[in-house]
Formats: C-alpha cells, structure tokens, sequence
C-alpha cells in the first residue's frame, strides 16, 4: 500500500468515527471538537487530492469561524445532557426521513464516482491550485460568483438589523 | 500521479530542520521572558532580574524549573479531558505556523541542496491564518473546562478579540498579496531581495498588521483576557504548574513568530540590507540571511515589549471600536487605494 493510500484510509476512518462521536456525544462541547475534527479530516482528503487551496479554506472558515461561533453559543448557554429535553416523537420521526432523504441523494451522487475518479486521474494534479482556481472562478463562473457575494452582503445587512432591534 | 513521493533523506532532512526551529522558537521564547523584564526595568529605572547567574542570566531556567516543581492542580469540578487539552492545543497552534516561514535561503549539505524552510506551500500565507484561526481554541477549551466564571469570561473576550482582529489583518494582507501576486512566503521573500522591501509600498498595510498582530497576540495594550483587575487573572486562572507554564509560553512563541512573520512579509525576510548577497557563497549567505531575519525578528520583539511598558491597557469597548470602526475601513481603504494603483500603473506600461 502506497502512502497516499495509507493516508486516505486513515483520513477516512477519522472523517466518519469522528463524525459519528458528534452524534453519540453527550456533552454538546465535546460533540463540537469532534466536529471540528471531522473538518480537519476533510481537508486532508483534499490535500490529498492536491486542492491546497480548498483544505485550506475549510479550516479557516469552517474550523475556525464558524465552530468557534459554535463553541460560543454553547458555553455561554452552558447545555448539558440533562438540560435538553428528549424530542417529540413526530420529530424524531421527521429526523428519520430527512436523513434518509440525504442518504439517498448522497448515494445517488455517489454511483457517478467511478467515471469522476477516472477524469480526476486524466488531470495533471494542480486543477485545486489556487492559480487555476482563480481562474476559473473569474472566468467561467464570475456571473455566480458575485451573485453569491451580493446574497452575502445582504446577509450581513440582515443580521446588522436584527442585532440592531432592541 | 505521484504527488506524495517520499524517501528517507527527504524526511530526516525535514525532522532535523523541525526539531531545529522548535528548539530556536523554545529557547527564543525563554530568553524573550528574561528580556521583557530586564527591558521593563530599563524602562521603570530599575534593575530586573539580576540574582540567578551573571546577570540574572540564569532567570529562565529558575522560572522553568520552579514551574516544573509546583504542584499539579487539576479542580475537582473541571472537565478533565479537556482542562489538559487547553494548553496542548495553545502550544501546538503556536509552534505550527514556523513550518512556512523561511528561515534562510539554501545550503549545500552533504551534497544535497537544503532549503532552510520546513514547508514552501502554495498558499503558505493562508496556512498562516488557518493555523491562526485554530490558535483561539486552545484559551477558549482553557477558560470553560476550568469551570470558573472568571475563566471562562476571559477566554470569550480573547475569542472575540482574535475574531475580530483576524478581519483586519486578513484584509491588511489582500493589499500586500496584490503587490506581490504570491502566496508563498519564499516567493515574496525572493521579490523583496531583489526589489525594494513592502514595507516600502504598503506602510499602512503594515501598521494595520502591527497592530492587529498585537492582538492575537494578547500582548498589551490588547491584553484584555488578562486584566487582572476584573478578571482576578484571567483565562488560565485555575491553571498551576507547567499547563500555566504552557499557556504563558505558547504567548512567547506566538509573539516569536509573529515577529518573524511581520519581518519575512514587509522588512525584506532573510535579505541582509544594503548589501548585495547574491556574489557571496552559499553557505555565507545563507548564514549571513539568517541572522538577518534574526534581527530583524528580534527589534520587532523589543518594539513589541516596548509597547506593552509604555501604553496602558483598552478598555474593551476601546478595543472593539478599534477593530471594527477604525482597522476594518482603514484596510479596506488601503486595499481600493492599491488596486487602484495597481491597475492605473498597469494601464501606462
């Protein structure tokens, strides 16, 4: 076994245990730090498919704003296992189907994978490189690009209003 | 595809150069104790540490060996994994951003070419605030598995703190990366040898990094989360032995290293200044880089401490108008003015 391969299967066993002890986690803090493990685990996997630029963004704004963002809220309500209420049952039982939902779609997207992988191989390797990224994101995609940024700025207008409401 | 081709001198090269620089950043952040408080004293007319050793030389491994000594408190009402967790993680996050900088161009050992730097990255200066990003967690996991009001009301003002200084900065740094067209901290190193230092083309830029530098830093006059006067001592007040060793260090080699990272984006790097080191030999100027960049790091250290003894502390409403009204679009201002400089200069040629 190569050491890629090495380092994926341990990314991939990391990226899943750490994304199921979110779940089975008691204490809300300690289901975050797995969180943010799990993120960490995703962006080896896209170092390994040489997208430095992608991992890197993850962390920074995954990891680090937006977990921390998170960790905030929760230390400042100080939850705990026995100050959340079980769900109702209809509730969990929507839980159910959304996820079975996701599941479906996620396996649906998954079936392609092979035909993916083998133009993922065809590329040179620095496809994830912030030049071509760069590139291609003001290029072929600038239209969207700054819609999506206009959605952002009046998201940040909206939450400037609801803070400002006393 | 063969992205990860490894062989065995490749990896001793790169441990020795990490257990290198970990050693340097370690022992730089020892003496940088002592330095602080003898410079206090310059500053407060009075003499600083000057029993242990030749001139209270001996001061750092008195205080390191004390700390070593004390005796290990963990409070009984603490999360217990976690409490450990806090200072591993504050110490891990402010060693990992040296893997970027570059210490010193290349020497021939051996007949290998080594480069002094652990990691020439593609996109090594967002590495930097990855790596920056993380560094809040370690005085946020801190301050809340102490359990204690006080703590944790330390670690959320130093989280929010980190958080809104990280924009500034950030956007301080789009102006230089304009400029320079690269990410990677060799790259622009390499420009500022041949050409002039960004110091030059960006002194707002580089004020607004200075300044945002000392708050992520917690240094004074940013040092809210340890205002002593209202929050008995701060984030790592439940902390005793080397766990509060850690935590104070790990502010030593932040500062370290950010000190180097300031001198390697706008003071040149490892370029020795007005000579040109280009006709030396290799391992001449490849020394001869290092102890640039090494002083280079050092007056930043001694204008940071100069600081802390000079200016008196935020308030914290101070500091978030700072932050947000005054560094924020004064950043963004620096960013339009040079895109628009860029783009007229680029018209003419």
């Amino acid at each position: 076994m190569s050491i890629t391969q090495l380092l994926f299967w341990f990314l991939t066993a990391l990226a899943l245990g750490s994304a199921l002890m979110v779940i089975f986690s008691k204490n809300p803090v300690h289901s975050i730090l797995w969180l943010i493990t799990t993120f960490f685990a995703i962006s080896g996997h896209y170092i390994l498919l040489n997208a430095q630029f992608l991992a890197i963004v993850n962390i920074i704004v995954y990891a680090g704003a937006i977990m921390v963002l998170f960790l905030f809220v929760v230390m400042l309500m100080n939850l705990n296992a026995s100050a959340t209420p079980l769900k109702k049952k209809w509730l969990r039982f929507a839980g159910v189907i959304s996820g079975g939902c996701l599941l479906l779609v996620l396996t649906a997207a998954l079936k392609d994978t092979d035909i993916m992988r083998q133009e993922l191989m065809m590329k040179t390797g620095d496809i994830g490189l912030i030049h071509n990224l760069g590139t291609v994101l003001f290029k072929e995609y600038v239209l969207p690009f700054e819609i999506s940024s206009v959605l952002f700025l009046s998201a940040m207008v909206g939450a400037v209003v609801i803070g400002k409401k006393e | 595809m063969n992205l990860l081709a490894l062989d065995g001198a490749f990896v001793l090269e790169k441990l020795i150069l990490i257990a290198v620089v970990i050693s340097i950043s370690l022992v730089v952040a020892m003496y940088a104790t002592y330095v602080e408080r003898k410079f206090a004293g310059f500053i407060q007319d009075r003499h600083g540490p000057n029993r242990a050793g030749p001139f209270g030389l001996l001061q750092p491994l008195a205080d390191g060996l004390k700390l070593f000594f004390k005796e290990e408190i963990i409070p009984n009402n603490s999360n217990k994994l976690l409490f450990v967790l806090g200072p591993c993680l504050a110490m891990l996050t402010a060693m990992m951003t040296s893997a970027i900088i570059p210490w010193g161009g290349t020497v021939e050992l051996f007949g290998q070419q080594v480069s002094l730097q652990i990691a020439d990255i593609n996109i090594g200066i967002l590495y930097v605030f990855g790596v920056v990003s993380m560094g809040v967690y370690g005085m946020m996991i801190g301050g809340w598995a102490s359990n204690n009001k006080f703590s944790l009301m330390a670690a959320l003002r130093g989280a929010s703190q980190a958080i809104s200084y990280e924009l500034a900065m950030g956007l301080s740094l789009i102006a230089l990366l304009m400029l320079t067209g690269s990410l990677s901290l060799k790259t622009i190193t390499e420009q500022q040898v041949t050409g002039l230092w960004n110091i030059v083309y960006q002194p707002v830029g580089f004020l607004i990094f200075f300044v945002c530098a000392l708050a992520e830093c917690n240094r004074a006059p940013f040092d809210l989360p340890e205002a002593e006067s209202e929050l008995n001592m701060g984030y790592h007040q439940e902390y005793s032995s080397m766990k509060l060793g850690f935590f104070l260090f790990a502010e030593y080699i932040n500062m370290f290293i950010s000190c180097a990272i300031i001198a390697t984006l706008f003071f040149g790097g490892y370029d020795i200044p007005f000579v040109d080191e280009s006709t030396w030999s290799g391992g001449a100027a490849a020394i001869g880089g290092v102890l640039a960049l090494m002083t280079k790091t050092f007056i930043l250290i001694l204008v940071f401490m100069w600081i802390r003894w000079t200016l008196p502390r935020f308030r914290y409403d101070q500091l978030m108008n700072l932050g947000w009204k005054g560094l924020i679009p004064l950043a963004l201002l620096n960013m339009v003015a040079t895109g628009a400089v860029i783009l007229l200069t680029m018209k003419q040629a």
